[in-house]
Protein backbone atom coordinates (compact mmCIF):
# COMPACT_ATOMS: atom_id res chain seq x y z
CA UNK A 1 0.00 0.00 0.00
CA UNK A 2 1.44 3.35 -1.02
CA UNK A 3 1.79 6.30 1.34
CA UNK A 4 2.18 10.04 1.02
CA UNK A 5 5.62 11.49 1.56
CA UNK A 6 6.63 15.11 2.03
CA UNK A 7 9.82 16.49 0.56
CA UNK A 8 11.12 19.86 1.68
CA UNK A 9 13.79 21.47 -0.48
CA UNK A 10 15.78 24.68 -0.29
CA UNK A 11 14.90 27.02 -3.13
CA UNK A 12 17.27 29.81 -4.00
CA UNK A 13 18.83 31.23 -7.11
CA UNK A 14 21.95 33.22 -6.20
CA UNK A 15 22.22 34.65 -9.72
CA UNK A 16 18.74 36.20 -9.45
CA UNK A 17 18.79 39.40 -7.39
CA UNK A 18 15.08 39.02 -6.54
CA UNK A 19 15.41 35.42 -5.32
CA UNK A 20 14.93 34.86 -1.57
CA UNK A 21 16.20 31.65 0.09
CA UNK A 22 13.16 29.67 1.19
CA UNK A 23 12.06 26.12 1.95
CA UNK A 24 9.38 24.62 -0.28
CA UNK A 25 7.43 21.55 0.78
CA UNK A 26 5.98 19.07 -1.72
CA UNK A 27 3.58 16.22 -0.99
CA UNK A 28 3.48 13.26 -3.34
CA UNK A 29 2.49 9.63 -3.45
CA UNK A 30 5.30 7.14 -2.94
CA UNK A 31 5.62 4.39 -5.53
CA UNK A 32 7.34 1.00 -5.05
CA UNK A 33 11.13 1.24 -5.32
CA UNK A 34 10.97 5.03 -5.55
CA UNK A 35 14.35 6.70 -5.30
CA UNK A 36 14.83 10.31 -4.37
CA UNK A 37 15.83 10.97 -7.96
CA UNK A 38 12.47 9.58 -9.17
CA UNK A 39 10.62 11.63 -6.54
CA UNK A 40 12.39 14.83 -7.62
CA UNK A 41 11.66 14.09 -11.27
CA UNK A 42 7.98 13.63 -10.36
CA UNK A 43 7.94 16.92 -8.44
CA UNK A 44 9.58 18.75 -11.34
CA UNK A 45 7.14 17.22 -13.85
CA UNK A 46 3.91 17.65 -11.89
CA UNK A 47 4.29 20.19 -9.06
CA UNK A 48 7.18 22.63 -9.50
CA UNK A 49 8.81 23.00 -12.93
CA UNK A 50 11.18 25.55 -11.46
CA UNK A 51 12.90 23.20 -8.98
CA UNK A 52 16.51 22.51 -9.97
CA UNK A 53 18.58 19.44 -9.18
CA UNK A 54 21.31 17.60 -11.08
CA UNK A 55 21.41 14.09 -12.49
CA UNK A 56 22.98 12.19 -15.38
CA UNK A 57 23.28 8.42 -15.01
CA UNK A 58 20.54 7.61 -12.44
CA UNK A 59 22.62 4.59 -11.38
CA UNK A 60 25.18 5.80 -8.83
CA UNK A 61 27.93 6.01 -11.43
CA UNK A 62 28.25 9.66 -12.43
CA UNK A 63 27.99 11.28 -8.99
CA UNK A 64 25.98 14.25 -10.27
CA UNK A 65 22.94 13.95 -7.99
CA UNK A 66 24.67 14.49 -4.64
CA UNK A 67 22.66 16.46 -2.09
CA UNK A 68 22.15 16.65 1.65
CA UNK A 69 19.29 14.30 2.56
CA UNK A 70 18.00 14.68 6.11
CA UNK A 71 21.39 16.07 7.08
CA UNK A 72 23.46 13.39 5.36
CA UNK A 73 25.26 13.88 2.05
CA UNK A 74 23.83 11.21 -0.27
CA UNK A 75 23.24 10.41 -3.93
CA UNK A 76 19.57 10.98 -4.83
CA UNK A 77 19.61 8.06 -7.27
CA UNK A 78 20.85 5.62 -4.60
CA UNK A 79 18.51 6.79 -1.85
CA UNK A 80 15.18 5.01 -1.52
CA UNK A 81 12.33 7.13 -0.17
CA UNK A 82 11.20 4.03 1.74
CA UNK A 83 14.34 4.30 3.89
CA UNK A 84 12.65 7.18 5.74
CA UNK A 85 9.93 5.58 7.88
CA UNK A 86 8.28 8.89 8.76
CA UNK A 87 8.04 9.84 5.09
CA UNK A 88 9.56 13.28 5.68
CA UNK A 89 12.63 14.17 3.66
CA UNK A 90 14.57 17.45 3.89
CA UNK A 91 16.86 18.33 1.01
CA UNK A 92 19.70 20.82 0.86
CA UNK A 93 22.37 21.46 -1.76
CA UNK A 94 25.85 20.10 -0.96
CA UNK A 95 27.76 22.66 1.08
CA UNK A 96 31.31 23.77 0.15
CA UNK A 97 30.53 23.79 -3.59
CA UNK A 98 29.26 26.91 -5.41
CA UNK A 99 25.45 26.93 -5.43
CA UNK A 100 23.94 27.14 -8.93
CA UNK A 101 20.25 26.98 -7.98
CA UNK A 102 18.12 25.12 -5.41
CA UNK A 103 19.72 21.64 -5.09
CA UNK A 104 22.10 22.10 -7.99
CA UNK A 105 25.76 22.81 -7.20
CA UNK A 106 28.91 23.17 -9.26
CA UNK A 107 31.09 20.26 -8.18
CA UNK A 108 32.88 20.25 -11.57
CA UNK A 109 34.85 23.46 -11.08
CA UNK A 110 35.87 22.40 -7.56
CA UNK A 111 37.02 18.97 -8.76
CA UNK A 112 38.90 20.47 -11.69
CA UNK A 113 40.76 22.86 -9.38
CA UNK A 114 41.52 20.01 -6.97
CA UNK A 115 42.77 17.71 -9.75
CA UNK A 116 45.08 20.42 -11.05
CA UNK A 117 46.31 21.20 -7.57
CA UNK A 118 47.21 17.59 -6.72
CA UNK A 119 48.52 16.88 -10.26
CA UNK A 120 46.06 14.05 -10.59
CA UNK A 121 47.80 12.25 -13.43
CA UNK A 122 50.63 9.80 -14.01
CA UNK A 123 54.04 11.40 -14.09
CA UNK A 124 56.62 9.14 -15.74
CA UNK A 125 60.30 9.86 -16.13
CA UNK A 126 60.67 7.72 -19.22
CA UNK A 127 58.75 8.25 -22.45
CA UNK A 128 56.15 5.57 -23.11
CA UNK A 129 57.06 3.20 -25.92
CA UNK A 130 53.70 1.94 -27.20
CA UNK A 131 55.40 -0.70 -29.38
CA UNK A 132 56.44 -2.60 -26.23
CA UNK A 133 54.33 -4.45 -23.71
CA UNK A 134 53.87 -2.48 -20.49
CA UNK A 135 55.93 -3.58 -17.53
CA UNK A 136 54.06 -5.98 -15.29
CA UNK A 137 52.69 -5.05 -11.89
CA UNK A 138 51.36 -7.44 -9.28
CA UNK A 139 47.59 -8.01 -9.22
CA UNK A 140 47.42 -6.91 -5.58
CA UNK A 141 48.97 -3.53 -6.39
CA UNK A 142 46.76 -3.16 -9.46
CA UNK A 143 43.70 -3.92 -7.33
CA UNK A 144 44.72 -1.28 -4.82
CA UNK A 145 45.15 1.32 -7.56
CA UNK A 146 41.90 0.42 -9.34
CA UNK A 147 40.03 0.43 -6.04
CA UNK A 148 40.84 4.14 -5.64
CA UNK A 149 40.08 4.75 -9.31
CA UNK A 150 36.45 3.88 -8.53
CA UNK A 151 36.01 7.42 -7.12
CA UNK A 152 33.23 9.19 -9.02
CA UNK A 153 34.04 12.67 -7.68
CA UNK A 154 30.49 13.12 -6.40
CA UNK A 155 31.72 15.45 -3.64
CA UNK A 156 29.94 13.68 -0.77
CA UNK A 157 33.24 13.23 1.08
CA UNK A 158 33.90 16.97 0.78
CA UNK A 159 30.37 17.91 1.87
CA UNK A 160 30.55 15.64 4.93
CA UNK A 161 33.99 16.87 6.03
CA UNK A 162 34.18 19.42 8.86
CA UNK A 163 37.57 20.69 7.69
CA UNK A 164 36.28 21.25 4.14
CA UNK A 165 33.35 23.19 5.51
CA UNK A 166 35.56 25.46 7.59
CA UNK A 167 38.54 25.80 5.25
CA UNK A 168 37.69 26.42 1.61
CA UNK A 169 41.17 25.51 0.32
CA UNK A 170 41.27 22.07 1.97
CA UNK A 171 41.90 19.45 -0.69
CA UNK A 172 39.43 16.97 0.85
CA UNK A 173 39.43 13.18 1.03
CA UNK A 174 38.94 13.03 -2.74
CA UNK A 175 42.23 14.91 -3.30
CA UNK A 176 44.12 12.87 -0.71
CA UNK A 177 42.86 9.60 -2.18
CA UNK A 178 43.99 10.74 -5.65
CA UNK A 179 47.50 11.27 -4.30
CA UNK A 180 47.38 7.87 -2.56
CA UNK A 181 46.34 6.29 -5.85
CA UNK A 182 49.36 7.69 -7.73
CA UNK A 183 51.66 7.03 -4.82
CA UNK A 184 50.79 3.30 -5.01
CA UNK A 185 50.95 3.13 -8.81
CA UNK A 186 54.34 1.73 -9.97
CA UNK A 187 53.92 3.54 -13.30
CA UNK A 188 54.17 6.87 -11.50
CA UNK A 189 57.77 7.87 -10.92
CA UNK A 190 57.09 10.63 -8.38
CA UNK A 191 58.74 10.32 -4.97
CA UNK A 192 57.28 11.08 -1.56
CA UNK A 193 59.17 14.40 -1.72
CA UNK A 194 57.24 15.25 -4.89
CA UNK A 195 53.91 14.33 -3.29
CA UNK A 196 54.83 16.41 -0.24
CA UNK A 197 55.07 19.45 -2.49
CA UNK A 198 51.43 18.84 -3.47
CA UNK A 199 49.77 18.02 -0.14
CA UNK A 200 52.34 18.71 2.59
CA UNK A 201 50.50 21.55 4.32
CA UNK A 202 47.43 22.41 6.41
CA UNK A 203 45.27 22.60 3.26
CA UNK A 204 46.46 19.10 2.43
CA UNK A 205 47.14 16.00 4.50
CA UNK A 206 47.88 17.90 7.73
CA UNK A 207 44.52 19.70 7.59
CA UNK A 208 42.68 16.38 7.85
CA UNK A 209 41.43 15.75 11.38
CA UNK A 210 40.52 12.09 10.74
CA UNK A 211 36.83 12.49 11.60
CA UNK A 212 36.10 9.98 8.82
CA UNK A 213 32.73 11.42 7.79
CA UNK A 214 34.23 11.06 4.29
CA UNK A 215 34.62 7.30 4.70
CA UNK A 216 31.19 6.93 6.31
CA UNK A 217 29.37 8.80 3.50
CA UNK A 218 31.32 7.63 0.43
CA UNK A 219 28.73 6.01 -1.87
CA UNK A 220 31.46 3.85 -3.42
CA UNK A 221 32.75 2.72 0.00
CA UNK A 222 36.33 3.63 -0.83
CA UNK A 223 38.97 2.83 1.82
CA UNK A 224 39.54 6.48 2.72
CA UNK A 225 40.36 5.78 6.38
CA UNK A 226 43.36 3.61 5.56
CA UNK A 227 44.57 5.58 2.55
CA UNK A 228 44.55 8.94 4.34
CA UNK A 229 46.44 7.38 7.30
CA UNK A 230 48.85 5.81 4.79
CA UNK A 231 49.55 9.19 3.15
CA UNK A 232 49.92 10.88 6.54
CA UNK A 233 52.52 8.32 7.64
CA UNK A 234 54.39 8.79 4.37
CA UNK A 235 54.28 12.59 4.36
CA UNK A 236 55.33 12.99 7.97
CA UNK A 237 58.51 10.99 7.25
CA UNK A 238 59.57 13.17 4.28
CA UNK B 1 64.06 37.80 11.76
CA UNK B 2 65.76 35.59 9.19
CA UNK B 3 65.54 36.35 5.50
CA UNK B 4 64.45 32.74 4.95
CA UNK B 5 61.35 33.31 7.09
CA UNK B 6 60.50 36.49 5.19
CA UNK B 7 60.90 34.72 1.84
CA UNK B 8 58.72 31.79 2.96
CA UNK B 9 56.04 34.06 4.41
CA UNK B 10 55.75 35.91 1.09
CA UNK B 11 56.22 33.13 -1.45
CA UNK B 12 54.86 30.18 0.52
CA UNK B 13 58.07 28.29 -0.31
CA UNK B 14 61.43 27.97 1.41
CA UNK B 15 64.58 29.38 -0.22
CA UNK B 16 65.10 25.92 -1.73
CA UNK B 17 61.72 26.49 -3.47
CA UNK B 18 60.24 23.64 -1.44
CA UNK B 19 57.29 23.40 0.92
CA UNK B 20 58.21 23.81 4.58
CA UNK B 21 58.49 20.61 6.63
CA UNK B 22 57.16 22.46 9.68
CA UNK B 23 53.47 21.43 9.13
CA UNK B 24 54.60 17.76 9.12
CA UNK B 25 56.62 18.23 12.32
CA UNK B 26 53.74 20.06 14.02
CA UNK B 27 51.27 17.33 13.09
CA UNK B 28 53.56 14.65 14.51
CA UNK B 29 54.43 16.66 17.62
CA UNK B 30 50.74 17.28 18.32
CA UNK B 31 50.20 13.52 18.34
CA UNK B 32 53.34 12.74 20.36
CA UNK B 33 52.64 15.40 23.02
CA UNK B 34 49.02 14.18 23.21
CA UNK B 35 50.19 10.58 23.59
CA UNK B 36 52.58 11.47 26.45
CA UNK B 37 49.87 13.48 28.21
CA UNK B 38 47.40 10.61 27.74
CA UNK B 39 49.88 8.13 29.24
CA UNK B 40 50.47 10.52 32.13
CA UNK B 41 46.71 10.81 32.79
CA UNK B 42 46.23 7.03 32.58
CA UNK B 43 48.77 6.50 35.38
CA UNK B 44 47.92 9.67 37.31
CA UNK B 45 44.27 8.70 37.74
CA UNK B 46 45.22 5.19 38.83
CA UNK B 47 47.68 6.55 41.42
CA UNK B 48 45.20 9.21 42.55
CA UNK B 49 42.56 6.51 43.11
CA UNK B 50 44.87 4.71 45.54
CA UNK B 51 42.70 6.44 48.18
CA UNK B 52 40.12 3.73 47.42
CA UNK B 53 42.53 1.23 49.01
CA UNK B 54 42.79 3.36 52.15
CA UNK B 55 44.59 6.41 53.51
CA UNK B 56 47.76 4.45 54.18
CA UNK B 57 48.02 3.29 50.55
CA UNK B 58 47.59 6.83 49.23
CA UNK B 59 50.12 8.15 51.74
CA UNK B 60 52.69 5.49 50.85
CA UNK B 61 52.30 6.21 47.15
CA UNK B 62 52.64 9.97 47.72
CA UNK B 63 55.82 9.42 49.68
CA UNK B 64 57.14 7.07 47.02
CA UNK B 65 56.72 9.84 44.41
CA UNK B 66 58.52 12.17 46.77
CA UNK B 67 61.36 9.59 46.65
CA UNK B 68 61.32 8.77 50.36
CA UNK B 69 63.25 5.60 49.52
CA UNK B 70 66.33 7.73 48.84
CA UNK B 71 65.51 11.04 50.57
CA UNK B 72 64.45 10.77 54.20
CA UNK B 73 60.83 11.91 54.57
CA UNK B 74 60.60 12.50 50.79
CA UNK B 75 60.94 15.77 48.88
CA UNK B 76 57.79 17.51 47.53
CA UNK B 77 60.11 19.41 45.17
CA UNK B 78 60.04 16.32 42.93
CA UNK B 79 56.28 16.78 42.51
CA UNK B 80 56.88 20.45 41.62
CA UNK B 81 59.40 19.44 38.99
CA UNK B 82 57.01 16.88 37.53
CA UNK B 83 54.23 19.50 37.47
CA UNK B 84 56.55 21.91 35.60
CA UNK B 85 57.41 19.25 32.99
CA UNK B 86 53.73 18.34 32.51
CA UNK B 87 52.81 22.06 32.31
CA UNK B 88 55.31 22.62 29.51
CA UNK B 89 53.95 19.61 27.62
CA UNK B 90 50.38 20.76 28.33
CA UNK B 91 50.97 24.30 26.97
CA UNK B 92 52.84 22.90 23.96
CA UNK B 93 50.03 20.45 23.16
CA UNK B 94 47.33 23.14 23.63
CA UNK B 95 49.26 25.50 21.35
CA UNK B 96 49.47 22.86 18.59
CA UNK B 97 45.86 21.68 18.99
CA UNK B 98 44.51 25.25 18.82
CA UNK B 99 45.44 25.34 15.12
CA UNK B 100 42.42 23.12 14.42
CA UNK B 101 39.85 25.12 16.38
CA UNK B 102 37.14 26.93 14.40
CA UNK B 103 37.90 30.64 14.60
CA UNK B 104 35.55 32.97 12.74
CA UNK B 105 31.79 33.26 13.18
CA UNK B 106 31.31 31.61 9.78
CA UNK B 107 33.46 28.63 10.73
CA UNK B 108 31.58 28.21 14.01
CA UNK B 109 28.20 28.46 12.29
CA UNK B 110 29.13 26.02 9.55
CA UNK B 111 30.53 23.49 12.02
CA UNK B 112 27.54 23.80 14.36
CA UNK B 113 24.86 23.34 11.69
CA UNK B 114 26.87 20.65 9.91
CA UNK B 115 27.36 18.58 13.08
CA UNK B 116 23.72 18.94 14.14
CA UNK B 117 22.42 17.83 10.76
CA UNK B 118 25.02 15.14 10.07
CA UNK B 119 24.58 13.31 13.42
CA UNK B 120 27.95 11.65 12.84
CA UNK B 121 29.59 10.10 15.92
CA UNK B 122 33.21 10.92 15.08
CA UNK B 123 32.35 14.51 14.12
CA UNK B 124 30.48 14.94 17.43
CA UNK B 125 33.40 13.31 19.20
CA UNK B 126 35.70 15.96 17.80
CA UNK B 127 33.39 18.72 19.01
CA UNK B 128 33.53 17.07 22.44
CA UNK B 129 37.32 16.99 22.09
CA UNK B 130 37.64 20.72 21.34
CA UNK B 131 35.07 21.63 24.03
CA UNK B 132 36.85 19.62 26.73
CA UNK B 133 40.20 20.86 25.39
CA UNK B 134 39.01 24.44 25.82
CA UNK B 135 37.85 23.67 29.38
CA UNK B 136 41.23 22.11 30.14
CA UNK B 137 43.03 25.35 29.23
CA UNK B 138 41.63 26.74 32.47
CA UNK B 139 40.98 23.71 34.69
CA UNK B 140 44.29 22.03 33.89
CA UNK B 141 46.16 25.30 34.48
CA UNK B 142 44.60 25.69 37.96
CA UNK B 143 45.48 22.13 38.96
CA UNK B 144 49.01 22.27 37.57
CA UNK B 145 49.75 25.58 39.26
CA UNK B 146 48.46 24.19 42.58
CA UNK B 147 50.74 21.18 42.23
CA UNK B 148 53.71 23.37 41.29
CA UNK B 149 53.21 25.83 44.13
CA UNK B 150 51.93 23.53 46.90
CA UNK B 151 53.45 20.09 46.30
CA UNK B 152 53.66 19.53 50.05
CA UNK B 153 49.85 19.57 50.28
CA UNK B 154 49.34 16.13 48.80
CA UNK B 155 48.20 13.36 51.08
CA UNK B 156 45.07 11.71 52.49
CA UNK B 157 44.18 14.70 54.69
CA UNK B 158 45.88 17.53 52.76
CA UNK B 159 44.22 16.57 49.45
CA UNK B 160 40.85 15.94 51.11
CA UNK B 161 40.98 19.31 52.92
CA UNK B 162 41.75 21.03 49.62
CA UNK B 163 38.88 19.25 47.88
CA UNK B 164 36.25 19.64 50.63
CA UNK B 165 37.06 22.59 52.88
CA UNK B 166 38.83 24.69 50.21
CA UNK B 167 35.86 24.05 47.89
CA UNK B 168 38.02 22.71 45.07
CA UNK B 169 35.68 19.77 44.50
CA UNK B 170 33.70 21.54 41.77
CA UNK B 171 36.89 22.31 39.85
CA UNK B 172 38.12 18.74 40.27
CA UNK B 173 34.78 17.32 39.17
CA UNK B 174 34.85 19.33 35.93
CA UNK B 175 38.55 18.61 35.48
CA UNK B 176 38.06 14.87 35.93
CA UNK B 177 35.18 14.60 33.46
CA UNK B 178 36.81 16.83 30.84
CA UNK B 179 40.26 15.23 31.08
CA UNK B 180 38.92 11.65 30.87
CA UNK B 181 36.65 12.44 27.91
CA UNK B 182 39.38 14.44 26.17
CA UNK B 183 41.95 11.70 26.69
CA UNK B 184 39.57 8.99 25.47
CA UNK B 185 38.62 10.94 22.34
CA UNK B 186 42.26 11.88 21.76
CA UNK B 187 43.57 8.33 21.98
CA UNK B 188 40.85 7.12 19.61
CA UNK B 189 41.78 9.92 17.21
CA UNK B 190 45.45 8.91 17.38
CA UNK B 191 44.58 5.32 16.52
CA UNK B 192 42.54 6.39 13.49
CA UNK B 193 44.79 9.23 12.37
CA UNK B 194 47.90 7.07 12.09
CA UNK B 195 46.11 3.82 11.20
CA UNK B 196 47.63 2.07 14.23
CA UNK B 197 45.17 -0.84 14.44
CA UNK B 198 43.94 -0.89 10.83
CA UNK B 199 44.84 -4.58 10.40
CA UNK B 200 43.13 -6.60 7.70
CA UNK B 201 39.69 -5.19 8.48
CA UNK B 202 40.07 -1.47 9.27
CA UNK B 203 36.32 -0.79 9.45
CA UNK B 204 35.73 -3.52 12.02
CA UNK B 205 38.85 -2.53 13.95
CA UNK B 206 37.69 1.10 14.03
CA UNK B 207 34.45 0.03 15.75
CA UNK B 208 36.42 -2.27 18.05
CA UNK B 209 38.85 0.55 18.96
CA UNK B 210 35.94 2.86 19.70
CA UNK B 211 34.23 0.30 21.93
CA UNK B 212 37.42 -0.47 23.86
CA UNK B 213 38.07 3.26 24.39
CA UNK B 214 34.45 3.73 25.56
CA UNK B 215 34.87 0.94 28.14
CA UNK B 216 38.17 2.41 29.37
CA UNK B 217 36.60 5.90 29.63
CA UNK B 218 33.71 4.49 31.70
CA UNK B 219 36.21 2.68 33.96
CA UNK B 220 38.28 5.83 34.47
CA UNK B 221 35.21 7.98 35.10
CA UNK B 222 34.05 5.43 37.67
CA UNK B 223 37.31 5.22 39.61
CA UNK B 224 37.80 8.99 39.29
CA UNK B 225 34.35 9.88 40.61
CA UNK B 226 34.54 7.22 43.32
CA UNK B 227 37.92 8.59 44.42
CA UNK B 228 36.62 12.17 44.42
CA UNK B 229 33.68 11.10 46.57
CA UNK B 230 36.10 9.34 48.93
CA UNK B 231 38.27 12.48 49.23
CA UNK B 232 35.06 14.46 49.90
CA UNK B 233 34.06 12.03 52.68
CA UNK B 234 37.52 12.17 54.28
CA UNK B 235 37.52 15.99 53.93
CA UNK B 236 34.10 16.23 55.60
CA UNK B 237 35.17 14.00 58.49
CA UNK B 238 38.43 15.94 58.83
CA UNK B 239 36.98 19.45 58.54
CA UNK B 240 37.38 20.24 62.22
CA UNK B 241 41.07 19.36 62.01
CA UNK B 242 41.75 21.29 58.81
CA UNK B 243 45.46 21.64 58.19
CA UNK B 244 46.46 18.57 60.18
CA UNK B 245 48.60 16.18 58.17
CA UNK B 246 48.28 12.41 57.91
CA UNK B 247 50.91 10.31 59.61
CA UNK B 248 51.66 6.79 58.52
CA UNK B 249 50.55 4.05 60.91
CA UNK B 250 54.16 2.84 61.00
CA UNK B 251 55.34 6.34 62.03
CA UNK B 252 52.64 6.51 64.74
CA UNK B 253 53.56 3.03 66.02
CA UNK B 254 57.24 3.94 65.96
CA UNK B 255 56.59 7.19 67.88
CA UNK B 256 54.51 5.41 70.54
Amino acid sequence: MSREITITALKYNPSDADSQPTFETYTLEETPGMTLYIALTKIKATIDHDLSSDFVCRAGICGACGMVVNGKPSLACKTLTSSFPEGKIDLLPLPTFPLIKDLSVDTGSWMQKMNIRVNSWIVANEPTDISKIEKRISPDVADEVFELDRCIECGLCVASCSTSLMKEDFVGAVGLSRIARFSIDPYDSRTDEDFYELIGDDDGIFGCMSLLACEDHCPKELPLQTKIAYMRRKMVMV
Amino acid sequence: MSQNDIIESITGKTVQKKKSKIPARLDLLQSISGLFLALFIVFHLIFESSILLGKESMYSLTKMFEADFIIEGGSPLIISMLAIIISILFVFHAFLAMRKFPRSYREHLRLKTHAKMLKHTDTNLWILQITTGFMLFFLGAIHLYTMMSQPQNIGPYASSDRIYTDLMWAMYLLLLVSVVLHTGAGVYRLIIKWGIFDGKNPRRNRILSKNIIKAVVVFYLFIGLYSLATYMKIGYEHKDNYGERYHSTSEVNHAS
